[in-house]
Parts: structure tokens; C-alpha cells; sequence
């Protein structure tokens, strides 16, 4: 029995085909030096998965072998693997666009003191997480005193040439997530007020903005639950559903990779144990980029959270952009 | 069962009754048609933006005391962007015109009690 994704996709007479992979994201573990409260991951200091050298070598095999123009790493903190800067300057090599998910704070963690000068050396284009311009739904997502260090860190990225707008190659991008159990605003028009008020409060320039919908998994789930907001906020993505999103999702063109090297059709589905629906292709060592783009995506009811609105991925909404 | 006045209340006011909104038009569905059509056009992006929208209706909402309304509007100003100081800020504005509009009827009392003294 199809799932209820499935079947509105079925209603409204849409098919969610793959493409061509244009992007290898690859979770480096659920090691984090944070704990937030929307984390899908359920990443955090006490976490013990973490990629080994040996499976980030198969990812720069793949990235070399199928000439993938993308490697989107994320975690926890990525950074804290030991072999995140062998994949960053390997990938870096080839001529891939690396994006790192960097959660700011890590850097002043010992021993990450010169992260915002190895970025800027190796042109890593950076998304970092800042829930709002204020400290108080900062902390309240992502622990309390986040939000300063979060400023420190914003800081230091602007003085290694981070966030220009005439630099186009130290790209430092935000990511709003709703602080709480609703839908994110439309992009351009909170991108403007963060961009306003992040240079008047702050004196911090950055690049875009991207408005993230919490997914209802794991430790957000866990929130929705306590906070007796899990139907209504699940209503809300369904009636949010937007037909004109999937043809823009983020699954189409991407490729997740487990800290352990499997594969998935996203980093949701990875979280979900969701696992593709090609069995000959569970993992890095089976990797073929040509069946790949044949495969048949597989969803659950958690999809409503990309599809809602103007839609969600991680470079932000997906009907602005693409209009 | 003792049932307390806060109980009561509850009984009238249910948060679910909110997605129920449609029943209304089971009885009269072309009267009700009209009003949906007028109230979606309403909501539409025109020379206002969403986010003031949204701030409209969550003002116009609370002085008229309607839970339902408080409700979908505080959503909407969320969804839209705005901030609990902004929202407050609204809500302070259309509570002041509330308060004004009644301290405005003073004036009545006066020409009252000028008429009636010597």
C-alpha cells in the first residue's frame, strides 16, 4: 500500500523521477558539539558514530570516478571527523564545489581555532544555522549562550572575507528553521530583515538566507510530541502541500551517504533508515551513478515537509528560487 | 460532575471545531461560497504583503475576542515572518483604539451632565 505522500503524489498526477546526480551529501557522523532541539540527526557531544578514513577515501573514489560537481558535507559537526580535511582538500582537488554544514560554535572548540582560514583557502562555500536575529529563539533551539558564540563566529568568517556581496567565491549562506511548530516565511522577505538586522544589531554581512521546514523526525518529532502539536503541525504540511514544488526536490539530483557509506535518497530518508529502492546499490562500493539517475525515489509521510508552502531542501525553498 | 465556569467555556470554544469551519456551509452553501470566495481574496497579496495581512487580522482578531481567529492569525504572523514584539505591537495599537473608541463615549456623559445642570 502506497503511503500517504505517494498517494497525494498519485492525486495530483505527479511522479517524482530521478535525474542525474549533481550533489554526493555525506554525513560525517552524529558527533556535534551542540544539541539542538530540531536536530534530525539526534546528533550531540555523546553520539559515537563517526565516517572512517577508510569509507571517506570510497567517497573521494566516487566523486572522482563519476565526476559528481558537488560534495555537500554535513553531520552533526563534520568537522570534528578526523578525515574532514582530507575530503575537503581531496574534493577541493578535483575541482568539486564543496559546501560545508558548519555549525559556527565548533570553531571554538580546541585544536578548530583556524576552520574560518582553512574555508577561506579552500573556497568552502558555508551554510551555518541561526534560527533568528535575536538571542532568545536562538538559545531557545540551540542552547543557551549559542547565539553570542554564533555572533563571535559570524565575525571571525566576515574578517577571513566571508559574506561579501562582491566575492562571490567565500559564499557564507544562513539557514532559518522555524522556532517552533510552524511553517518558515516566505524566503526573500525574511532573508531582507535578517540581512538588515544582522548588519545594523551586529556589523555581520553574510550571503543568502534559506528557509529550512522542520521535518517532523526524530528530536523535533520528540518536541511535537510533548508539546501536543504533532497533528496539527502534520495537518499543516499536508494542507500545505504545494504540486508545483516537486519538481524542484532535492532527491532528484542528490545522493546521501551514511557516516557507515550507504546510501539513501536523502539525508531524511538516511536519518528514517530508509533505504534506496535499487537493492544492488546500498553502498559506496556499489556506486553507479548511470542506474542511479533510473532509480525510483522512496518517500514516506515525512515528505509533506519538502513539499509544503514554497517548498524545502537544503539550499532553502524551492518554488522562489526556481521561478 | 462539577462542572466549572473555565469548563464551560472550553465546551463552547474547541480547538478542533477550527478545521470544522465548513460545516457552516451544509445549510446554505452559495451564501456561504460568497463568503469563502470574499474571504480568500481578502488573504490574497495585493498592495499589502502577507506579513501585514497576517498582522491585520491578528489585531482585528483579539478585539474581537474570537480564539479561533487569535489562533489562525498567530500562525499566519509566524508563517509570515513576524516576531512576538512585532505582533504585540499590533495587538497594543488595536487595544488602543478599542479603549479609545470607549473613552470617546465620554463625551456623550459630558453633553449629558451639561444638558441636565444648571
Amino acid at each position: 500500500m502506497q503511503n500517504a505522500f505517494a498517494q497525494h503524489l498519485a492525486k495530483h498526477e505527479l511522479r517524482l523521477e530521478a535525474q542525474q546526480v549533481d550533489t554526493l551529501q555525506i554525513n560525517l557522523g552524529k558527533v556535534c558539539n551542540q544539541a539542538c532541539k530540531h536536530c534530525h540527526v539526534d546528533a550531540g557531544p555523546n553520539r559515537k558514530e563517526m565516517m572512517s578514513q577508510e569509507t571517506a577515501v570510497e567517497v573521494v573514489n566516487v566523486l572522482t570516478k563519476w565526476a559528481i560537481p558537488h560534495l555537500d558535507i554535513t553531520g552533526g559537526a563534520p568537522e570534528l571527523n578526523p578525515s574532514f580535511r582530507y575530503l575537503v582538500t581531496s574534493a577541493v582537488s578535483l575541482g568539486v564545489k564543496v559546501t560545508v554544514r558548519h555549525n559556527l560554535t565548533v570553531m571554538f572548540e580546541p585544536g578548530f581555532e583556524s576552520l574560518p582560514e582553512f574555508f577561506a583557502r579552500n573556497q568552502v562555500e558555508i551554510v551555518s544555522s541561526l534560527p533568528y536575529f535575536i538571542a532568545e529563539q536562538t538559545d531557545a533551539q540551540r542552547g543557551s549562550g549559542v547565539f553570542e558564540r554564533s555572533l563571535k563566529a559570524l565575525k571571525r568568517l566576515n574578517e577571513v572575507g566571508y559574506g561579501q556581496a562582491d566575492n562571490e567565491h567565500l559564499a557564507l549562506h544562513l539557514v532559518y528553521n522555524p522556532v517552533g511548530a510552524f511553517l518558515p516565511p516566505a524566503q526573500a522577505a525574511i532573508e531582507a530583515d535578517f540581512k538588515r538586522e544582522m548588519f545594523n544589531r551586529y556589523g555581520i554581512v553574510f550571503n543568502r538566507l534559506y528557509v529550512i521546514t522542520n521535518m517532523p523526525i526524530n528530536r523535533f518529532l520528540g518536541y511535537l510530541r510533548r508539546s501536543g502539536n504533532e497533528a496539527r503541525y502534520r495537518h499543516r504540511l499536508v494542507e500545505a502541500f504545494n504540486p508545483n514544488t516537486v519538481q524542484y526536490l532535492m532527491c532528484r539530483n542528490l545522493i546521501s551517504v551514511g557516516w557507515d557509506g550507504r546510501l539513501y535518497d536523502c539525508d531524511f530518508n538516511q536519518m528514517l533508515d530508509i533505504p534506496l529502492n535499487d537493492p544492488a546499490i546500498t553502498s559506496l562500493k556499489h556506486f553507479n551513478a548511470e542506474r542511479l539517475k533510473r532509480r525510483e525515489i522512496a518517500t514516506g509521510d515525512h515528505c509533506f515537509g519538502c513539499t509544503a508552502g514554497s517548498g524545502s531542501s537544503c539550499g532553502g525553498t524551492l518554488t522562489d528560487n526556481n521561478k | 460532575m462539577h462542572i466549572s465556569d473555565k469548563d464551560c467555556l472550553m465546551s463552547y470554544y474547541r480547538e478542533e471545531d477550527l478545521a470544522r469551519f465548513a460545516e457552516i456551509g451544509k445549510y446554505k452553501p452559495e451564501l456561504f461560497q460568497k463568503f469563502m470566495d470574499w474571504y480568500l481574496a481578502c488573504q490574497e497579496e495585493g498592495s499589502l504583503g502577507k506579513r501585514e495581512k497576517a498582522l491585520i487580522g491578528l489585531a482585528v482578531a483579539q478585539v474581537l475576542q474570537c480564539p479561533y481567529c487569535i489562533d489562525a492569525y498567530s500562525q499566519a504572523c509566524l508563517e509570515s515572518g513576524s516576531n512576538l514584539e512585532q505582533m504585540t505591537e499590533a495587538m497594543h495599537l488595536a487595544a488602543a483604539i478599542r479603549g479609545g473608541a470607549a473613552l470617546i463615549h465620554g463625551i456623550q456623559a459630558h453633553n449629558i451632565v451639561e444638558k441636565l445642570s444648571m
